[in-house]
């Protein structure tokens, strides 16, 4: 009965829990002071400056998807909503840093052949 | 689109509404009062005098807390409007906002103004925008606004069409843009004319407002960019967990969420200027309430004078505000009224 109760509890289990996304604030359980050095710095950053909130947002946003952090995607999908972000913006955010990541790749192309060049005859 | 009370929905019954809102283990809204001191929550002075005028609309908008539509008959009669009159003649409230439906569409809807702006009041009417448009009999409606000196509130829950359209039905984004247009024309919304057109942002979904004077900046860019409009004001309001918006909640299954959005962003500043504290609210047969969203809930004010047949200004203004969990739409975040956000 045991075994069973653990392998359907086992196959419930994810590594990604949406409710884990309001529980960031109790990093600082393990390590108070540089949590709150963190999150100070954190709201700095996102504080309208150079760049608008919502230019900010739209960045999170793209980055969200570089690092494919899903508590990321989440908060920063709902916070370009709520600054009025179109869903066109959105997805050219997306966009820009998927070809950023694309041409990342594509550029290391020239080391190979670098590479390829110099062995081969 | 029917309303949900045309389709026999569950959810036209504010019974249903109300038990629905007390699941999902969120904290009593009074609960929270307490706690800040301000339960029961009482009023400070009644200043806007708020008649809904009907149920009647030429929309059937997603979110609508009202379930109004042109489905809907219950409209105000010319004794009750009578008997607001009377009221507003001999008390010192110096507003009287109009909201339906489409007010417009009340037949007693002008003369009503009219002689409210015989007492000198401060009008406002919550303009839908497409009932400008809807009838050439509506066409003059920016030039009546303008003579009896109206202040007008239309919403406009995005600047692209397709975000306006999703919420409020197809084609009213570029209707809205023709009536504002139309209202330019006629000096609203324009600088030095004194004629104030304000507009409001809600969400498109189950999100919260960001802030409103990001938002008010980029609307008054891209409308002046896109289509030459200008406008005075934008208030920014939170879509109420009731009727149409609480069965949308509930059909895509963000209720849950949205709930717990609203609690964990409750804010003391907004929970102590929310609006039911200088406003009563009076449905299209007299009853008063505390708030337009209690009217919808069917939740009367606790006094005796709970109908403009008995009004004693006095009174109401002793009484104990009705909450329940829906009220804590208006206190998340930077709190939200039907004058934007409050805190």
């Amino acid at each position: 009965m045991l075994s069973l109760i653990e392998s359907k509890a086992t196959k419930l289990e994810t590594y990604y829990k949406p409710e884990d996304l309001k529980k960031f604030g109790n990093i600082g359980e393990f390590d108070k002071p540089l949590a709150d050095k963190f999150f100070e710095w954190y709201g700095e950053v996102f504080k309208e400056g150079a760049l608008t909130a919502r230019e900010k947002s739209l960045i999170a946003l793209a980055v969200a998807h570089t690092v494919q952090c899903p508590y990321c995607i989440d908060a920063y999908s709902n916070d370009t909503l709520q600054k009025g972000c179109t869903e066109e913006q959105m997805m050219e955010a997306i966009h820009v840093a998927a070809a950023i990541r694309g041409g990342s790749s594509l550029v290391h192309g020239v080391q190979m052949m670098n590479h390829t060049k110099k062995v081969m005859m | 689109m029917k309303s949900l009370r045309a389709e026999g929905h569950a959810l036209s019954d504010s019974a249903v509404q109300l038990e629905q809102l007390h699941q999902g283990g969120i904290e009593s809204f009074a609960d929270k009062l307490s706690t800040l001191g301000l339960f029961p929550l009482k009023p400070t002075r009644i200043d806007v005098f708020q008649v809904n005028v009907g149920k009647m609309c030429n929309q059937t908008c997603a979110h609508c807390h009202v379930d109004a539509g042109p489905d809907r008959k219950e409209i105000m009669s010319r004794a009750t409007f009578q008997q607001c009159l009377e009221i507003l003649a001999i008390h010192d409230i110096p507003t009287v906002d109009l909201t339906g439906g489409a007010p417009e569409m009340n037949p007693e809807f002008r003369w009503f103004v009219e002689e409210l702006a015989k007492l000198k009041k401060h009008i406002i009417v919550r303009c839908n925008l497409t009932i400008i448009n809807a009838n050439a009999k509506y066409h003059d409606l920016p030039s009546f606004f303008a003579q009896n000196g109206v202040e007008v509130i239309s919403s406009l829950p995005h600047f692209t069409a397709m975000r306006t359209d999703r919420q409020r039905g197809e084609g009213v984004f570029e209707r809205s843009i023709d009536a504002l247009k139309r209202l330019n024309a006629e000096g609203y919304g324009i600088e030095g004319t004194g004629r104030m057109l304000h507009l409001v942002y809600n969400p498109t979904g189950a999100i919260l407002p960001g802030s409103q004077t990001e938002l008010e900046n980029l609307y008054r860019a891209e409308l002046m960019r896109q289509h030459g409009i200008s406008f005075n004001h934008l208030y920014v309001i939170t879509n109420m967990p009731i009727s149409r918006f609480l069965n949308f909640l509930l059909m895509t299954g963000n209720y849950a969420r949205y709930m717990n959005q609203l609690f964990d962003a409750f804010n003391p500043g907004a929970a102590s200027n929310v609006m039911c504290r200088n406003t009563l609210s009076i449905g299209w047969d007299g009853s008063i309430y505390d708030c337009d969203f209690n009217q919808m809930l069917d939740l009367k004010v606790a006094s005796k004078s709970n109908h403009i047949s008995s009004f004693n200004l006095e009174e109401l203004s002793g009484r104990n505000i009705c909450v329940d969990q829906h009220c804590y739409g208006c206190t998340a975040g930077s709190g939200s009224s039907c004058g934007g956000q409050t805190a």
